[in-house]
């Protein structure tokens, strides 16, 4: 074996100084294994792209079907905070771009800053899409059994109604840290009454689009702060540097994967009944 | 230098068991899909037993067998059950499709054979290679398991067809409040299992029960995540191929360089990647539906069965054929383009003439993989699809014809006025290519709308897809299996029972399988439990029973291979480096090949296939240009 790469080595000019420790066995140098590792990542996202592609097949043959319902459906979603995460996703893309650059340039604290600043950006995202999931809980839009498409549209008419005329700060803030009045459930008469509305059960399939894309992709973000913990521990230890920092790199192509299907969800989702008025 | 990074693995457990080497993981695939190739052959032969002998075929089992009398269930009475007869061509397909020729092909040759042929040391990601094979293995659970749970294995077929494989009892998740009013209000709903205090456990695989047939029940949940993982291990295997081909190959091996073999395993890597998403999100889409109660595949109005009925829905069971079929057409290819590419190179190594025609060898394959991405609606014909669509995917399925039809006459040109040596290789390879001519036909009857209009889901599909998957894929896996068994294992395999077993299996896999062409003109529908139960039929069940005892021998028969097989592996005649004289890479190292693969290096200068090269010393030139002597001792000039 020793032998051998010895003899490898000489032809590829490696002998002077030896292998870098990151360079596994099975490469001839850094530069194919970064390539190999990036061009594993391509094709990984190429196989992602086509399994979100199955959703939003689905997607589009729901909404070429039902498109008022879907519409009205959509008019229920809270574009502000959409519009919020959205923008906290494009900054985690930013931040994330800067680790990768980091750790091209060598600079070891920068590159945990940075990562530190994605995550915690990451974590905003999510915590947004659960106060609105705890919306969507309260007002019976979660597509299970208690599903009532009529009574989240009266909720929502009152919401309406009480917000009008406040400042926008106020009405954002009351989004998280809002009062709580207590609503009378909708009886069980009513909500089986619902079931029968075919108006409802569009609805209900836009719901059940918007938490299966919704939920996937935020376990695509739960996902990738396990691989920014592992980058952000061997990056601690000052294992990147300008000659080998293809982790992060390949972190980075997935963190920006995820971000891009945000970025088609949200229009598809959020602003599809824009133009019926959100109040939010 | 530092190599504490890449050490050989040491002991046992890291060498044979959690290895990354891609070989081990090449020959654990191999002995996984034996063991299930086993299970899905008998599954099959319960299918031929119920047809044969409808309603008979217990007792005269039982005559044979009476030790079995006590693990048949009473309820039976002296019969199969249609739901137990359901399940077992469900399984069948499932287990021979997704564990047997999909592991085998991509799995264990792919892993094998990909590093070797193209002078690599390793796959590009070892790791994920080993985590390709292990994810496998919560497969193996949920489908072994499922025929232990209430009501069996999944039962509504391997296409998995909604409403019948994605309606629950339930299709509402019963809210605690909610429950009592529901019952309340709509009395025709049995009381719900919840009222008798079950355990959690319980009462969410009540909720999984089907109120269509007991076996698309649980079973069919279990079903579900077995396929899922099982798509998450082919979906590792194709980023490593396709990394690993354009990645690492040696100096001088271009992609025109390539043994065809590695371009089928390419191409299929790239159908996998493309394919198998689309399918995975399915399955969870239809595994949602089952366990948490979305209606993706429900109608609107829901569904009644007797006194059952599901909740409302919403939703369209078309939209999981469209999704399938994305994925399971392509499938097809995937199952015979590996095996076209490895027929290829044993024809070569036997025949000892150039491949006729290499290029468009390379580019019928890319040719029938792309046009397999745009036919998956001639799977849909009879399921409402617009006369106008259809047209299409019809004229495009005709077209793969062409590429194919390129392919047939290629090897028949190379074998044309060659001197073949007839091993149990080159046997099986001759097989794969007359029997994929028959498969091939009989696909542009099924291809063609009113044709197919006919004969669809008759036994004439049956014959058509065993004609493409046992008797080309697996005679194309037992060639491959003879060809490169002295490189897996250092041995070769006894060539006289190679031939024996070749010889039986081509004749009884004919008898088992050409009669069901018949079978399916005459009307025999697939899929049913009792075909005696229509008059038209009843000329017919001789050949049923013709077919049927074929099938029992062929089953039979494939204990010689096994016996051979495994003899082999401990006590078949020693085969040095290069057993075949064949020029591509892997039989320039030890068999088998230590850690790291080649002792050098190789430097590639020509392609994979130059026989009859009368320059050359041994009348051939190895891709490397090293003549017999040179491979034998392993020195490199």
């Amino acid at each position: 074996m020793s032998a051998t790469n010895t003899h490898k080595d000489t032809t590829q000019g490696h002998d002077t100084h030896g292998h870098h420790p990151a360079l596994a066995h099975h490469f001839v140098s850094l530069e194919q294994q970064h390539e190999a590792n990036i061009l594993g990542m391509w094709v990984f996202l190429v196989t992602e792209v086509l399994f979100f592609g199955g959703m939003f097949t689905a997607y589009a043959v729901y909404r070429f079907k039902f498109n008022t319902m879907f519409q009205e459906a959509s008019n229920q979603l809270d574009i502000t905070l959409g519009c919020l995460n959205t923008v906290v996703l494009i900054l985690s893309s930013l931040t994330m771009a800067m680790a990768v650059r980091s750790a091209q340039m060598g600079k070891a604290k920068p590159i945990l800053g940075y990562l530190a600043a994605t995550a915690v950006l990451g974590f905003a995202f999510l915590g947004v899409k659960y106060f609105e999931w705890k919306h969507d809980f309260e007002v019976h839009l979660i597509p299970r059994a208690d599903f009532c498409w009529d009574y989240a549209k009266e909720r929502r008419v009152e919401a309406d109604h009480h917000e009008k005329g406040k400042p926008f700060v106020t009405k954002v803030l009351g989004k998280f840290i809002g009062h709580h009045e207590e609503h009378a459930p909708p009886t069980t008469d009513r909500i089986l009454a619902d079931k029968k509305n075919p108006e409802s059960q569009q609805a209900r399939m836009f719901f059940v689009l918007y938490f299966a894309m919704t939920g996937v992709h935020a376990i695509h973000m739960l996902v990738g702060f396990g691989l920014i913990a592992a980058v952000a521990f061997w990056a601690s230890k000052g294992t990147y540097g300008p000659d080998y920092y293809t982790p992060v790199e390949v972190l980075g192509l997935y963190w920006h994967f995820v971000d891009i299907v945000w970025i088609f969800l949200f229009p598809l989702l959020y602003l599809l009944g824009a133009h019926l008025g959100a109040g939010h | 230098m530092n190599h504490d990074s890449h050490p050989a693995p040491g002991n046992f457990l890291t060498k044979y068991v959690f290895s990354g080497d891609h070989k081990i993981i090449g020959i654990q695939f191999l002995f996984s899909g034996l063991l299930f190739w086993i299970l899905g052959g008998l599954l099959a032969l319960g299918v031929r037993l119920q047809l044969g002998w409808p309603n008979q075929a217990l007792n005269e089992l039982l005559k044979w067998f009476p030790s079995l009398a006590d693990s048949i269930p009473a309820s039976w009475g002296s019969r199969i059950s249609p739901e137990f007869y359901t399940m077992l061509f469900t399984m069948h397909a499932t287990v021979m499709i997704f564990f047997v020729v999909v592991p085998w092909l991509g799995g264990a040759f792919g892993n094998y054979l990909i590093p070797l042929m193209i002078g690599a040391k390793d796959m590009a990601f070892p790791k994920l290679n080993m985590l390709s094979y292990w994810v496998l293995w919560p497969a193996f659970f949920f489908l072994l398991a499922s025929f232990f749970v209430d009501g069996g294995a999944a039962g509504s077929g391997w296409t998995a067809y909604p409403t019948l494989s994605s309606a629950t009892q339930n299709a509402d998740i019963p809210d605690p409040g909610l429950d009592a009013a529901a019952k309340a209000t709509t009395p025709t709903n049995p009381p719900s299992p919840t009222s008798m205090e079950p355990g959690l456990w319980e009462r969410i695989k009540n909720r999984w029960n089907s109120p269509a047939a007991g076996q698309s029940g649980q079973g069919q949940v279990y079903w579900l995540l077995a396929l899922i993982f099982s798509g998450t291990s082919s979906m590792m295997g194709s980023v490593n191929y396709i990394t690993t081909i354009l990645n690492c190959r040696a100096p001088g091996m271009t992609l025109m360089r390539m043994p065809l073999t590695v371009w089928g395993m390419f191409v299929t890597a790239i159908l996998q990647s493309l394919a198998l998403p689309v399918l995975t999100v399915a399955l969870i889409m239809q595994f949602l539906d089952r366990t948490v109660g979305t209606v993706f595949f429900l109608p609107p109005a829901g569904l009644a069965f007797g006194n059952w009925q599901t909740g409302t829905g919403g939703g369209q069971p078309l939209l999981w054929q469209h999704l399938f079929w994305f994925y399971s057409h392509p499938a097809v290819y995937i199952m015979i383009l590996p095996a076209m590419g490895m027929v290829s190179d044993v024809l070569v190594a036997f025949c000892r003439k150039p491949l006729f025609g290499y290029k468009p060898m390379v580019f019928s394959m890319i040719g029938i993989a792309g046009l397999g991405f745009i036919v998956w609606g001639h799977h849909m014909f009879q399921s409402g699809m617009d006369p106008r669509l259809g047209t299409g995917f019809m004229a495009a399925t005709v077209l793969i014809a062409v590429p194919s039809a390129v392919k047939i006459f290629n090897w028949l040109a190379t074998i044309w006025g060659s001197r073949i040596r007839f091993t149990s290789a080159s046997l099986n390879a001759l097989a794969f290519i007359s029997m994929f001519i028959i498969g091939g036909l009989s696909g542009i009857y099924m291809a063609s709308t009113p044709v197919d209009i006919y004969i669809h889901d008759t036994y004439f599909i049956v014959a058509h897809i065993h004609y493409v998957l046992f008797l080309s894929s697996m005679f194309g896996i037992y060639a491959g299996i003879h060809f490169w068994f002295p490189k897996m294992f250092g041995r070769t395999m006894n060539d006289s029972l190679g031939k024996v077993h070749f010889f039986l299996t081509f004749l009884l896999a004919n008898g088992t399988f050409f009669p069901m062409h018949i079978l399916g003109i005459r009307g025999h529908p697939r899929r049913y439990y009792d075909p005696t139960i229509f008059d038209w039929l009843a000329s017919v069940q001789p050949l049923n029973q013709f077919v049927s005892i074929c099938a029992i021998l062929l089953g039979l028969v494939q204990v010689i291979f096994l016996a051979n097989f495994l003899f082999s592996i401990f006590f078949g005649p020693k085969s040095g480096r290069n057993p075949w004289e064949a020029n591509t890479l892997e039989w320039e190292t030890p068999s088998p090949p230590g850690h790291g693969n080649f002792e050098t290096t190789p430097i590639v200068l020509h392609g994979p296939y130059e026989y009859a090269v009368t320059t050359a010393i041994n009348g051939r030139f190895s891709q490397t240009g090293l003549n017999r002597d040179q491979i034998q001792q392993g020195n490199h000039p």
